[in-house]
């Protein structure tokens, strides 16, 4: 099979979205009564999946023959346009394939994990099927060789994502959250889909590789690079920055990044596969497929430069929002945004494999930490308010551990843990970029602050004592517990694939074999950064120990310690920067406005002229002549009276003798048997 | 002749209908348009044609044939004739004289779809106005009786300068046939033709072709309806019986699409690109105007109706596009495959949509106000699967049929004018605003007291959502289907409009 794979024949490979995507459907047909078995097929389907995925993620592992990236590309006629064909096709090649079995490794553990924690909910099954068409699209973006079937696949990845925020859709806040999460990615997906449209009017074609002619090959390159636009930018610049737009819709960047926080409505388990692990990193993933058109205007042009500040403003925005949030998942949610933001600015300043690492440390030790929070959750009996917690690490001594590794991994704690080496690499990234050192600096603040907030998250969480006595704490079943500690396991592992001393996955990626050097580690550039990462996760953790640890608050009802001290600022930053209060004045005011304005205009303007003309003509036909009231109007009236009498007695007149209608049909066959042979006699 | 005898087979229809003493019509009128469709599919294929020597002595020879083209517009005349009378009848109509109204409405439709010459081809058009009216007049809402005859007056007054515009043709180039007048135009000889037949004014031949193009393409615009000529429609919609409004949004309303696409581009093909960006700009009028109204709408039928207006504004910016001069031969190819795609599938989806409102309506007792629906997915949770399939394929989710003809559009007509396709993207975001704020308000939420006791989807209301969404999946995923059929002919349409040198 990995021969087959890896050889172009990609019929197997089609069956990793696919799965998926059958089972989503047959479910769909069925009643949502047998959830359990439901969930079954779903996770059959994901298991089957998942093996394929493994299987071309061993294909690709190996560099090609001939150096260079393993890459092999299948594409078909989908549909002829007049008569041009347009082909859409399947990839596999390191970045994909490395994506692709990340999602379908972590989506497999996250349903397992859903058995549990869905297990009281009455619409089980029906949670299942959303969930499988969420694979399904995921998947099928990630394996798409074409930019128009990444588009497919990326907007099916939003259906999904909306179904699920509002699978909770009795609740009015869940059915806000789910409009608002579906519209305002959408904004970057029209964004996406002009930049596509316009790399279709020039390149003339949507396939990312095909031997030579793909959008991602020297030849269309050059010709996008060549062009230029208004404003003197050229083509592949502005198409970039169009596909960036709709990376940042679906990625939570500012200042499209209000819904990721609202997506928390969702069932938890949503909020660690989607909203955490594999959707919102899909804008990162897009940027690094789509990197050669960034990157063909130059390590500091337009696109790419862009991208960088994005993030970078990005990722210290939601840390410094982060701090000041009280609901576990939020905090959990700006941080995601957060660390989107540092991939972001890896892709920006160059580093596609720092970021791709960055994405799959940061789905697996976040995915864990959701899950955790879940888990927390779930053994509060629902309570989220973290104030309200406290002391729980006996209680639920596994959720404890397993959730100290992912919050050990997001802060960045040295060595062993995924999240510093790649923390590493995008900052590896960020120095090393010739435009600048504005994002680097950026990021650096932003991962002391991700120290600080996720110590006080984890302090206010675990340690101290209960502060809110009707919160009884229990450990949560096996089925939950079993995926935290796998994730827990592969958080520390990945670890060992991208330190400066072995950076296979870096290499991977690149195409080349990395080989193992020791003295990488000591070199001056690499040294300095450990040591500033380790001063600064140092700094973050004692700073919220001195704040949170030491003197924690008593009851829940406290104000935050740090909220004294930093008065209006804190409620700042309580308020996420008032985001949503500024597009309620700035953007739906308006909009609702102008539409009602248009709507006026509708009723009094149009109808009103209407009305007049209406007036008018019937003036004119009146003293033109009698004619018309005299003669043709009643005559019509009479006609539609008649009509209208006829209708009315005959709705009176029902019998309910269905034999007059068969006779009105046979008469009409009769007659139409006659007409078709006298025709065809003629 | 088998054009003919479907032509004729919904009039038989409902002339035995109108015969018949009473009771009953709903199923009989629903089983005579399933052997209607039957007909269409089974009996009728691509390519036929036929012809009635009328006039001869003066070229008058009536012309009637199906294209690919041509055959999908029939299916999709038979398949939202099908669900509208259905839908009337699951809903409780039964007068005979409705049920024969719709049959002579789908009868007159055939003919617009497959005549080649101007006569019988206006005759059936102004024969679908009868109809309509007087199914909106006599059993649509309070308000029916105006709106219905501002329907009647404007496309009437619409109809008038059709009529002018082609009668000046047949003086000047002697002929009403569409094909012989497509072959004069791509010959360049129409313009010499009015210049010569016109001598006595005096007027140059390319002026008096662009007036004539415009006098036809305001006919055209009513009926689509772009803005401006649209105001007959909201109110036309919203009162008119629910499964009459399917009808109204997803036929009427492609006969100008229909006539846009097979009469004005090749008839005026000298001419097109002078009406290039005035048209692009009325397509993005008639695409954003129709979003920004739809979104003020608290009335769910009015808010769909303007929601057709915004679908229908994307066929006319493709068509503009492909008129460009600038167009280059595969962006013409898009834009054109694309607004047939449109047209099509814009016309299964309006049907799926309306079939929710009408069953709403059925549940509600004729309420249709936003605010007198919510939380219903508690209560009908397969209507609103059902309906939001529909609602999704509208918004042009990829994957859905709504989504191909956008995608070809937008690709085809952004090479040409790039500025107005940009703003009409802006049109997708809001269609998606408005259709998900519906979703939220009816479906999502607390469920209200006074929708507490509606059953969900009875049986048959099931099938008929089962075929509409069918038929919304398949083209989405597969849209081969319906491009197998409109490839040759926007090809030959092409050609047309630029002869291969």
């Amino acid at each position: 099979m990995v021969e087959a794979l890896t050889s172009g024949h990609h019929g197997v490979l089609w069956l990793v979205p696919l799965l998926p995507f059958a089972a989503a459907g047959l479910l769909a047909l069925l009643p949502d009564k047998r959830g359990r078995l439901a969930s079954l097929v779903v996770i059959g389907a994901l298991a089957g999946s998942l093996v394929v995925a493994a299987c071309a993620l061993i294909g690709v592992l190996h560099p090609a023959d001939g150096g260079g990236v393993m890459r092999s590309a299948s594409s078909f006629v989908w549909f002829a346009i007049g008569d041009e064909p347009l082909r859409i096709g399947l990839l596999l090649d390191p970045l994909g394939a490395g994506m692709g079995a990340m999602v379908a490794f972590v989506a497999l553990l996250i349903l397992l994990y859903s058995r549990g924690y869905m297990a009281d909910d009455r619409r089980f099954g029906r949670f299942f099927t959303f969930l499988s068409l969420f694979c399904g699209a995921m998947l099928l973006a990630v394996y798409s060789n074409s930019l128009l079937l990444l588009f497919v696949a990326w907007e099916l990845v939003g259906l999904a994502s909306y179904l699920l925020i509002g699978f909770y859709f009795k609740k009015p806040a869940a059915a806000a959250a789910a409009q608002k999460a579906f519209i305002t990615t959408r904004i970057g997906d029209m964004a996406f889909f002009i930049g596509m449209i316009w790399l279709n009017s020039r390149a003339g074609t949507l396939l990312f590789y095909d031997g030579g002619n793909g959008l991602l090959e020297s030849g269309a390159l050059a010709s996008l690079a060549g062009a230029t636009t208004f404003g003197g930018i050229t083509l592949s610049a502005a198409a970039s920055l169009l596909i960036l737009i709709g990376a940042m819709g679906k990625s939570g960047q500012v200042p499209l990044h209000t819904w990721l926080p609202d997506a928390m409505e969702g069932p938890t388990p949503v909020s660690a596969l989607i909203h955490a692990a594999t959707m919102v990193a899909a804008g990162v993933f897009l940027v690094a497929r789509t990197h050669p058109i960034f990157a063909v205007g130059g390590e500091a042009g337009i696109a790419l430069a862009a991208t960088a500040w994005i993030g970078a403003i990005t990722a210290l925005y939601a840390s410094l929002v982060a701090v000041a949030q009280h609901d576990i998942k939020r905090i959990l949610a700006y941080s995601t945004v957060s660390q989107l933001g540092f991939m972001m600015v890896a892709l920006g300043t160059g580093g596609v494999a720092a970021a791709m690492l960055h994405l799959v440390a940061h789905a697996l030790f976040k995915a864990l930490l959701f899950l955790s929070a879940g888990s927390v959750i779930h053994g509060c009996g629902g309570e989220q308010d973290i104030r309200r917690m406290g002391g729980l690490r006996k209680a639920m001594p596994l959720t404890f551990a397993t959730y100290a590794v992912g919050m050990m991994a997001l802060s960045g704690f040295p060595f062993v843990f995924s999240g510093f080496w790649s923390k590493e690499a995008v900052f590896h990234s960020a120095k090393s970029w010739p435009g600048g050192n504005g994002p680097f600096l950026l990021v650096v603040l932003a991962a002391c602050l991700t120290a600080f907030y996720m110590t006080r998250q984890a302090l206010l969480v675990f340690f101290g004592t209960p502060r809110d006595p009707r919160i009884h704490a229990h450990e949560s079943p096996l089925p939950m517990t079993l995926p935290l500690v796998v994730l827990a396991t592969a958080t520390m592992l990945l670890s060992l694939v991208g330190t400066p001393a072995w950076p296979w996955f870096e290499r991977w990626l690149d195409g080349t074999r990395a080989a193992f050097d020791p003295a990488a580690l000591t070199k001056p550039g690499t040294t300095g950064l450990i040591v500033l990462s380790l001063v600064i996760v140092t700094a973050g953790v004692t700073a919220a120990w001195r704040v949170y640890g030491i003197t924690a608050p008593r009851d829940a009802s406290a104000p935050d310690p740090l909220a004294s001290k930093t008065g209006r600022l804190w409620r700042v930053f309580e308020h996420a920067m008032s985001f949503n209060a500024l597009y309620r004045k700035a953007v739906i005011g308006p909009l609702a406005f102008i539409a009602g304005g248009i709507d006026a205009l509708e009723r009094m303007v149009f109808h009103r002229s209407m009305a007049n003309g209406e007036r008018i003509l019937k003036d004119v036909g009146r003293s033109a002549g009698r004619i018309d009231e005299s003669a043709i109007n009643p005559g019509f009236d009479r006609l539609c009276g008649g009509i209208e009498h006829q209708a009315s007695s005959t709705s009176k007149s029902q019998s309910g003798r269905p034999q007059a209608g068969l006779r009105a049909i046979g008469l009409a066959t009769a007659a139409c048997i006659a007409l078709y042979l006298w025709l065809s006699s003629r | 002749m088998t054009l003919l005898f479907l032509t004729l087979f919904p009039l038989v229809g409902a002339l035995c209908l109108g015969l018949s003493r009473n009771v009953a019509c709903g199923r009989a009128a629903t089983a005579w348009s399933a052997a209607t469709l039957v007909v269409a599919a089974l009996l009728v294929r691509p390519g036929m044609s036929w012809s009635l020597a009328w006039l001869p002595d003066v070229g008058m020879t009536l012309r009637f044939e199906a294209d690919g083209l041509s055959w999908l517009f029939l299916l999709l005349t038979a398949v939202v004739t099908l669900v509208a009378v259905a839908a009337s009848w699951l809903t409780g109509r039964n007068d005979r004289g409705y049920h024969a109204l719709v049959l002579v409405l789908q009868s007159a439709l055939f003919g617009v779809f497959t005549a080649r010459h101007f006569i019988p081809w206006f005759l059936c058009w102004e024969m679908t106005l009868i109809p309509a009216f007087l199914l909106i007049r006599l059993w649509g809402g309070p308000a029916a009786p105006q709106a219905a005859m501002r329907f009647f007056m404007m496309t009437l007054g619409g109809s008038v300068f059709l009529l002018v515009g082609f009668l000046a043709l047949q003086l000047s180039a002697g002929t009403m046939d569409f094909d012989s007048l497509a072959a004069l135009a791509g010959e360049g000889r129409l313009v010499d033709a009015l210049e010569h037949g016109f001598a006595a004014t005096g007027a140059d031949g390319r002026t008096l072709l662009v007036l004539i193009a415009v006098a036809v393409l305001i006919g055209i615009a009513v009926k689509i309806p772009i803005v401006p000529f649209h105001t007959w429609l909201p109110s036309a919609y919203a009162e008119a019986p629910s499964p009459v409004t399917m009808l109204l949004t997803g036929l009427l309303s492609k006969m100008g699409v229909f006539a846009l696409l097979w009469i004005f581009l090749p008839v005026f093909a000298e001419v097109l690109p002078v009406f290039a960006t005035p048209l692009a700009w009325l397509a993005v009028a008639t695409v954003i105007l129709g979003a920004l109204a739809a979104l003020a709408q608290t009335d769910l039928k009015r808010m769909l109706a303007y929601s057709s207006v915004n679908h229908l504004g994307y066929c006319v910016l493709a068509v503009a596009a492909a008129g460009a001069a600038g167009s280059a031969r595969p962006a013409m190819t898009s834009a054109m495959a694309g607004t047939v795609l449109q047209a099509i599938n814009h016309g299964i989806i309006a049907t799926a949509l309306f079939l929710g409102i009408t069953i709403l309506e059925h549940r509600s007792r004729g309420r249709r106000h936003i605010g007198n629906f919510g939380g219903l997915r508690a209560r009908m949770p397969v209507f609103c699967g059902c309906l939001g399939i529909a609602v999704f394929a509208s918004l042009g989710l990829p994957g859905l049929s709504g989504f191909i003809g956008e995608f070809l559009i937008f690709n085809g007509a952004f090479s040409a004018v790039p500025a107005a396709t940009s703003v009409c993207v802006a049109g997708l975001l809001l269609t998606a605003v408005f259709l998900l704020r519906m979703m939220r308000m009816v479906f999502w939420g607390p469920l209200k007291p006074a929708c507490a006791t509606w059953p969900d989807l009875t049986k048959p209301e099931r099938a008929l959502f089962a075929v509409l969404i069918l038929l919304i999946l398949l083209p989405g995923v597969w849209p081969q289907m319906l491009l197998h059929h409109a490839n040759p002919v926007v090809l030959e349409l092409i050609d047309l409009l630029r002869p291969i040198p």
